[in-house]
């Protein structure tokens, strides 16, 4: 447990240091102050459509982060070193995913109160949303980690990272989009899938990556 | 009891085979240097005895745990040399004694405030070995552990080979330079 915890932290540390946490948080501030002036000052309008907008904001800014997350790793020699220790490479994954959940869930839950006073969402709507990014950002993180470990090998592979990942992520959209607790549950189900799928799927990625 | 042992070796890659049939046997307190021209396997067979890379056929036997100094430093950039050091040093069981001590020994000690990307060629080869001392294991493997390093840093680095053979720890190296230290040559 405890060579986790230490990964963890040094991960999270990586995300931070330089500010390399904060492009998703501002892109996303960003889309929700574009968005109204796309839209025109329709209150009622703005309402009816802030949830989804905020939600793929939140998916595209989950995406600017992504490059970051193993490639460096790879090139620097420390996960050919964590595997000479005998760490796991699922071990791995998961001790990166919970780094890089922890690096930009929060900060778009929190940044999620001022973009939905741009938007004029009322509180049960944004009730919804921080509810809603509470249980699909772990989906989110699981998917880039993931595709992040797939493209980690490949040339021009920041191009190939959103290709691959935003046709996946439409699950987690169309649930989190979607009024009521049935999408709710819907939308834990798929984050679900994808946080319990990603550390096999990136671990197997690692290894092949290194022979 | 530390043992470094290859089994009927053989190794395949890029659609090549790099050598077969090598046996060779590694006992507390002896050291071998791989020779051989470039691209002849002696970087392969170095990262099939860390087991990062299976061996075509036969078997590698470890006693004991391993430390691989590498083209790549394995230090974050970012981080200053020392904290880059502690990282590894928490995860192999040392404290910032170790990693001072590791400092020290590879005469380093100047910039342990010093970020990781800051570092010289030779400066950054010395770090890396430093990792390797920091790791307190058994088995050394180095890669190349001369390219860059000046000829007090050689001393520092034959005298911790030295140290780490006399403590029965066992080292295979790959160098086209001299290190400085009497050792069995074994040529690819």
């Amino acid at each position: 447990m405890r060579p986790f915890v230490h990964l963890v932290r040094r991960d999270l540390v990586r995300a931070f240091a330089h500010g390399g946490a904060w492009p998703p948080l501002v892109f996303y501030l960003l889309v929700a102050t574009l968005f109204p002036f796309a839209i025109g000052p329709d209150a009622a309008m703005l309402a009816k459509a802030g949830s989804g907008a905020l939600w793929t904001a939140a998916l595209l800014a989950a995406l600017l982060p992504v490059e970051r997350l193993v490639r460096p790793d790879i090139a620097s020699g420390v996960l050919d070193q964590l595997a000479i220790r005998g760490q796991s490479d699922e071990g791995i994954a998961a001790a990166k995913l919970v780094a890089h959940w922890l690096s930009f869930g929060p900060l778009l839950m929190g940044a999620t109160m001022p973009a939905a006073a741009l938007l004029n969402l009322d509180g049960t709507a944004l009730a919804r949303l921080e509810i809603g990014l509470l249980l699909g950002t772990p989906g989110l993180a699981a998917l880039g980690l993931a595709v992040a470990a797939l493209a980690a090998g490949l040339r021009g592979a920041s191009a190939l990272i959103g290709l691959v990942m935003l046709p996946l992520a439409v699950p987690l959209l169309i649930f989190g989009a979607s009024p009521g607790a049935g999408g709710l549950k819907l939308l834990a189900a798929t984050s679900l899938l994808f946080v319990a799928g990603a550390p096999f799927v990136a671990g197997a990625a690692l290894r092949a990556g290194r022979s | 009891m530390t043992r470094l042992a290859f089994e009927d070796i053989a190794c395949f890659r890029g659609g090549r085979l790099l050598f077969e049939g090598l046996n060779l046997s590694l006992k507390p307190g002896e050291g071998m240097l791989v020779t051989g021209a470039n691209g002849v396997g002696k970087s392969s067979l170095l990262r099939i005895a860390a087991g990062l890379l299976a061996p075509a056929a036969g078997r590698v036997v470890r006693e004991g745990r391993v430390a691989l100094s590498a083209e790549a430093s394995a230090l974050d950039e970012d981080q200053t040399l020392f904290a880059a050091l502690a990282f590894w040093a928490r995860l192999d069981g040392g404290d910032d004694e170790t990693v001072a001590m590791a400092l020290a020994a590879m005469g380093l000690a100047q910039l342990a405030s010093v970020p990781v990307r800051l570092l010289s060629t030779g400066q950054r080869r010395r770090a890396t070995l430093a990792r390797v001392i920091v790791s307190d294991a058994g088995i050394w493997l180095l890669d190349e552990p001369a390219s860059g390093l000046d000829a007090a840093s050689l001393n520092e680095l034959a005298a911790a080979m030295a140290g780490h053979l006399a403590n029965g720890g066992v080292i295979l190296a790959a160098s086209h330079q001299p290190l400085g230290l009497e050792m069995r040559e074994f040529g690819l």
